[in-house]
């Protein structure tokens, strides 16, 4: 296989940010025919790389071969005209438009009037979806289809030009698993026609079903590539984070207090079902499980931002109802949200005054918001969890993303929480202020704190909890003590092998 | 100025840009026409820019918050029209109060729909307004309001009195800028406004009552329509029904001219009021010079874009668009 | 058929319900309130009813297109006022003095050109500073209603021409030349939009911005022929209009883009672009013409026309939202 001619080629790839090497020399090669992964911890900068190869962001160095030309790729547009597809994990299509019209958008065929040349148009797509078999035709709506059938629209958008490379960016994310197996046979279609594909996914399983090689990225750059037949979970795991897990750190260091939070039987349409779990002041309990496995959903309802449809929330044992965040802040509960852009942070505002946002109605004096008060908090906080800015006036859209995380976590620990919910604490952080973040969590901990850590990364989850609770389709499946767990079984647990636990 | 670099000064022409224009202006009318810079002309554009300027304080709230009121040119023909025919049915002292109440309850009402129910502030208010034009002209019957003594009643003392020299309408003005301008920048509510307009999202997720804030901008916006009203009927003792139509968009202009993003989050009163002034002193200042008095209409139009467009440009840091 | 299709269909069928209803509400209340004897549903009563749609019908099939392309356009009723002025100056004008009623085609060319130029204005600013659409147009429309006064003067131009008037009067196939305009814009546009390469982009442009970037369309270009073709239309509108009657007010047309927007808005047009359809449009344009005259026919005057719209718009909006709301999953932001 090795001696074919690589469908794609990089050689060298580097893409700087400001203050950031996204990617440092990354160079593999992918052959026709071959279902290549890509793996590497959030932030290890895959996703950058995509965006390179799908003519998103132009690299500052290396280069990009297709087919031993070398290439150079302005847009979407040209990436496709060179034969690179890149399938968005969030689709880009354009919903009230017709299947062929998206398959073909930008390319619609017409006559020297301009008049859209339908029939041409729609016996070429319904080519491409009869070799998809896929049950909608080039007539349908995009809006009226489900998400996997949108993804069927985005991969047959690849079949519209002799592809040499797909890049398919975590497809199963949101599909079923009868999905699943039409995008598998899909993927065994192209890699029949000797396109080359990259894979994408966080998903063991897929990886060693589907892959023929692996390549492993960390930090930017390249740590290997492994073949998928000669391969252990456990190698690629030490590839991606650059060592041996060590599970002894997270062993319990102080006693844990009384139960601060407790959930019983806790229900949300079909988000989550018959939730029940415990906290206890000192403890960090840690949700894991994939994408949509419902515990942002869970988090999110402890902060009032939904209403459960079923089940119990005691606080300090008593029966609380927490309708909005008022409530829930009123009551000790934090969350420092997924999102930090979106959620967590005003952008155009300054650090001090996102920080103190919540309580801004207590640091009065008179009807004035008193502004040596926010300044001593946000002084405070600053050096308890090193943010690094010139000034409490700095914008916070203008920090570092683990400053900005900072920010959000400063912002939650002024208000003294007796709960706090910490939903992907380092997502799209550099690794240095991770560590400080895992170390913040542990402190805080062991100064009482009761702790929910929702994080889709592992070595995060096993590092700060003292407790692992595995989701899978909105169902708790097994509740891990730091003793117990072992990698395995937690990814058995939120794949879905597991038998459900029922914990009491 | 060692050190500046173009792009420093770009951005500094783009943050300042509308000050810098603002006194562009005046230096070349003042060359143009002495009389301009003259105390009782200078006057003679505040007290007429007193109408619009009140009702440019309450807007920018609502815009800061992230919102558009293209209601309150014809929430004021409502205003104005209310407080003349009450003030001959119930006198002045209980017609004030009462034509305040009244739309104070349609500045609810908006808030109600806008924060409430979450419904678009540029289709509700637009909606409003027609309706509130046909709430006034169902009111009236579409006659003209006139108060019966024009000559006997303190009434007029809110459009035409004059305190210390001062004329009333400009110290309404300068008074609830002053005061709005402190609630805005100083308060607990004001910080909140500039959170739910920058980030209403990351706002809720704070624990800030988004809907609530929404509706007091509202509600705040009617309070300063009603007292541009009040000036306006004060002022003339007898209106049309249409008196405040398209107001709304100069005032929408002044707001914007100051630079508060339409987005929401960011904008000051002051800059509202420098906005106010500019649309004053440009109409003032082209007729002085001898333009006619809708060439203002045309420099305004070209003024905004500019302003909008340095702005942008300096966040974008290239001065065309990017767009194929 | 998922649940989202149902809601599109019904929000499609909505506008036509909505007509179905005024005209059996006016016809039944009509019978009890109305002061003249005639019924609602009068043939000629109806074929008035689509001439005096033309004016706001045409510009709001116009902004249709303008906001399918996520874009909207608030300085209309300038232009029309503007064009309808150098449509009826024109004629007047010493170097046509000789060309009889020649100057007919010449002055409406003019006009036209007027309205195109002044679109692609908005356009060429919208396209290359990126500034926001309704800034520019709110911009523009103090900019051009200035230069209607500035051109102008505050009196009415008049100019009566009665070859033109006897053409604005007359009856095809007995529906009013304005009627014939208003109907030959709308499958123009309807053609435009769901035939060619124009309106499909403008489609894509409108519904995910993005990604009709990534696939190569050029935005910018389909943008400003949008905003020149609603310029045009505003011109043709004023056109149609002041053929017939000759004089024009500097004022005119002032609050046309709001009417011209609540059409459209009537007619299921999403404000953030990317949906809508000309035909809809049309509805809307009919549903607020019918409004108007079925007030007037119980008795009730323009006050009431102007409150019922607006009350009917909020509703709309209302009706709109609680139809897209998922009962559960949604998040209390």
């Amino acid at each position: 296989m090795s001696t074919a001619t690589p469908a794609l080629r990089l050689e060298n790839i580097v893409k700087t940010f400001p203050g950031v090497r996204a990617l440092d020399g990354v160079s593999f090669s992918v052959l026709p025919g071959e279902v290549h992964a890509l793996m590497g911890e959030n932030g290890a900068g895959k996703s950058t790389l995509m965006k390179v190869l799908g003519g998103i962001y132009q690299p500052d160095g290396g280069e990009i071969i297709v087919s031993e030309q070398k290439v150079v790729m302005r847009s979407p547009l040209e990436a496709k005209h060179k034969g690179i597809v890149f399938i968005h994990q969030e689709l880009s299509l354009a919903k009230e438009l017709s299947v062929a019209e998206n398959i073909y958008l930008g390319e619609l065929p017409h006559n020297r009037f301009g008049l859209v040349d339908w029939q041409h148009l729609f016996e070429k797509t319904d080519a491409i979806l009869q070799r998809l078999k896929v049950g909608f035709d080039a007539r349908t709506r995009v809006g009226d289809l489900s998400i996997a059938n949108q993804q069927m629209v985005e991969i047959a958008r690849a079949l519209t030009h002799e592809a040499k490379a797909v890049i398919f960016d975590e497809p199963t994310a949101s599909l079923t698993d009868a999905e699943k197996v039409v995008l598998f046979e899909v993927i065994e279609d192209l890699k029949s026609h000797g396109v080359g594909i990259i894979y994408i996914s966080h998903r063991m399983e897929e990886i060693f079903k589907m892959t023929d090689r692996i390549t492993v990225l960390r930090d930017g750059q390249y740590r290997g590539t492994l073949d998928t037949a000669q391969t252990t979970e456990e190698d690629i795991t030490q590839l991606m984070i650059g060592r041996k897990l060590d599970l002894t750190r997270n062993a319990v260091d102080h006693e844990f207090g009384a139960a601060a939070l407790e959930v019983e039987n806790l229900s949300c349409g079909t988000l989550y079902t018959d939730i029940s779990f415990s906290v206890r002041e000192g403890e960090v309990v840690g949700f894991y499980g994939l994408v949509g496995a419902g515990r942002t959903e869970i988090a999110e309802t402890l902060f009032g931002l939904r209403t459960p449809t079923a089940g119990k929330i005691l606080l300090n044992g008593r029966e609380v109802h927490i309708e909005s965040p008022v409530d829930a802040i009123e009551l000790g509960i934090s969350l420092v949200p997924e999102n930090r852009k979106e959620q967590g942070l005003v952008l155009g505002m300054n650090c001090r005054d996102n920080m103190t946002l919540p309580q801004v109605d207590a640091l009065v004096s008179g009807p004035f918001v008193k502004d040596s008060a926010e300044i001593e908090i946000f002084g405070h906080y600053r050096d308890k969890l090193e943010i690094k800015t010139p000034s409490w006036k700095q914008l916070a859209g203008n920090l570092s993303g683990g400053n900005q995380q900072k920010i959000v976590i400063g912002k939650w620990l002024s208000m003294h929480p007796k709960v706090l919910i910490v939903d992907e604490p380092t997502r799209g952080i550099d690794v240095g202020s991770k560590s400080e973040i895992h170390k913040l969590i542990r402190d805080l901990a062991s100064q009482g704190y009761a702790i929910i850590v929702i994080s889709s990364e592992m070595p995060e989850i096993l590092h700060v909890s003292d407790r692992i609770v595995a989701m899978y389709s909105g169902r708790i499946m097994r509740t891990f003590t730091a003793q117990e767990v072992t990698e395995d079984s937690l990814i058995q647990a939120i794949s879905g092998l597991g038998e459900s636990e029922k914990v009491a | 100025m060692a050190g500046w670099t173009r792009s420093d000064i770009g951005g500094f022409l783009a943050k300042q840009g509308i000050l810098i224009a603002f006194f562009l202006f005046i230096i070349g009318f003042t060359i143009a026409n002495e009389r301009f810079l003259a105390p009782e002309n200078i006057m003679g554009v505040v007290r007429s820019s007193a109408i619009l300027g009140v009702m440019a304080l309450g807007v920018t709230f609502v815009v800061i918050s992230g919102n558009l009121d293209l209601s309150v040119g014809s929430m004021m023909s409502f205003s104005t029209i209310v407080v003349l025919d009450l003030h001959d049915k119930l006198g002045p002292a209980l017609a004030i109060p009462a034509m305040f109440a009244l739309t104070l309850c349609l500045g609810a009402l908006i808030g109600f729909l806008v924060g409430y129910l979450k419904l678009n502030s540029l289709i509700v208010t637009l909606g409003m307004l027609s309706a509130i034009h046909g709430l006034t002209l169902t009111y009236s019957g579409g006659k003209n309001m006139d108060i019966a003594d024009k000559g006997g009643t303190w009434f007029s003392i809110f459009g035409q009195g004059e305190i210390f020299g001062i004329p009333v309408p400009i110290l309404i003005f300068v008074g609830l800028a002053a005061l709005l301008g402190i609630v805005l920048a100083r308060t607990p509510f004001g910080r909140k406004v500039y959170a739910v307009g920058g980030n209403g999202v990351a706002a809720t997720f704070s624990g800030i009552r988004r809907a609530r804030i929404v509706f007091a901008c509202y509600l705040l916006s009617s309070f300063c329509v009603a007292t541009a009203g009040l000036i306006q009927a004060s002022r003339s003792l007898g209106s049309q029904n249409t008196v405040g139509q398209g107001l709304e968009l100069e005032v929408l202009a002044a707001v914007i001219l100051g630079g508060a993003s339409l987005l929401g989050g960011s904008g000051t009163i002051f800059k509202t009021i420098i906005g106010v002034l500019i649309l004053g002193f440009i109409q003032n200042g082209l007729l002085l010079v001898g333009l006619q008095f809708y060439a203002q209409y045309v420099v305004t139009w070209i003024i905004i874009i500019l302003a909008v467009w340095l702005d942008i440009a300096a966040k974008r840091g290239r001065l065309w668009s990017p767009l194929a | 058929m998922t649940s989202e299709t149902k809601t599109r269909l019904f929000k499609q069928g909505a506008i036509w319900g909505f007509i179905a209803f005024e005209l059996i509400f006016f016809s039944v209340a009509g019978s009890y309130f109305s002061l003249s004897k005639g019924a609602f549903m009068d043939a000629d009563n109806m074929l008035l009813l689509f001439k005096q749609s033309a004016p706001i019908g045409i510009i709001a099939l116009g902004m249709t297109i303008v906001m399918i392309n996520g874009n909207i356009d608030l300085s209309v009723g300038a232009t029309y006022a503007l064009s309808a002025i150098v449509l009826l100056d024109s004629m007047t004008w010493p170097i046509f003095a000789g060309l009889g009623d020649w100057v007919i085609p010449i002055s409406w060319a003019l006009a036209l050109l007027t309205g195109a130029v002044l679109g692609a204005v908005n356009g060429l600013i919208v396209w290359k500073t990126g500034v926001d659409a309704f800034i520019v147009t709110l911009g523009s429309m103090l900019g051009y209603r200035g230069l209607v006064f500035m051109y102008n003067g505050e009196d009415p131009t008049s100019h009566l021409n009665w070859t033109l008037v006897d053409f604005a009067e007359a009856q095809f196939l007995g529906l009013h030349t304005a009627t014939w305009f208003l109907l030959g814009v709308a499958v123009i546009l309807w053609l435009l939009m769901n035939r060619t390469v124009h309106g499909r982009n403008a489609y894509a442009i409108g519904d995910n911005r993005e990604a009709a970037v990534n696939a190569g369309i050029r935005v910018g270009p389909h943008m400003l022929l949008n905003f020149v073709l609603i310029g045009f239309l505003a011109a043709l509108s004023a056109v149609v209009f002041y053929s017939e009657s000759g004089s024009v007010n500097p004022n005119d047309g002032s609050l046309f883009e709001l009417w011209a927007i609540t059409a459209v808005v009537l007619g299921g047009t999403k404000l953030a672009g990317g949906s809508g359809s000309i035909i809809s449009t049309l509805g809307g344009v009919i549903a607020i013409q019918l409004l108007r005259k079925g007030l007037g026919y119980i008795g009730a005057g323009t006050e009431t026309v102007n409150l019922v719209i607006g009350l009917i718009l909020v509703a709309v909006l209302f009706l709109d939202r609680q139809l897209n709301v998922k009962a559960k999953g949604e998040l209390k932001v």
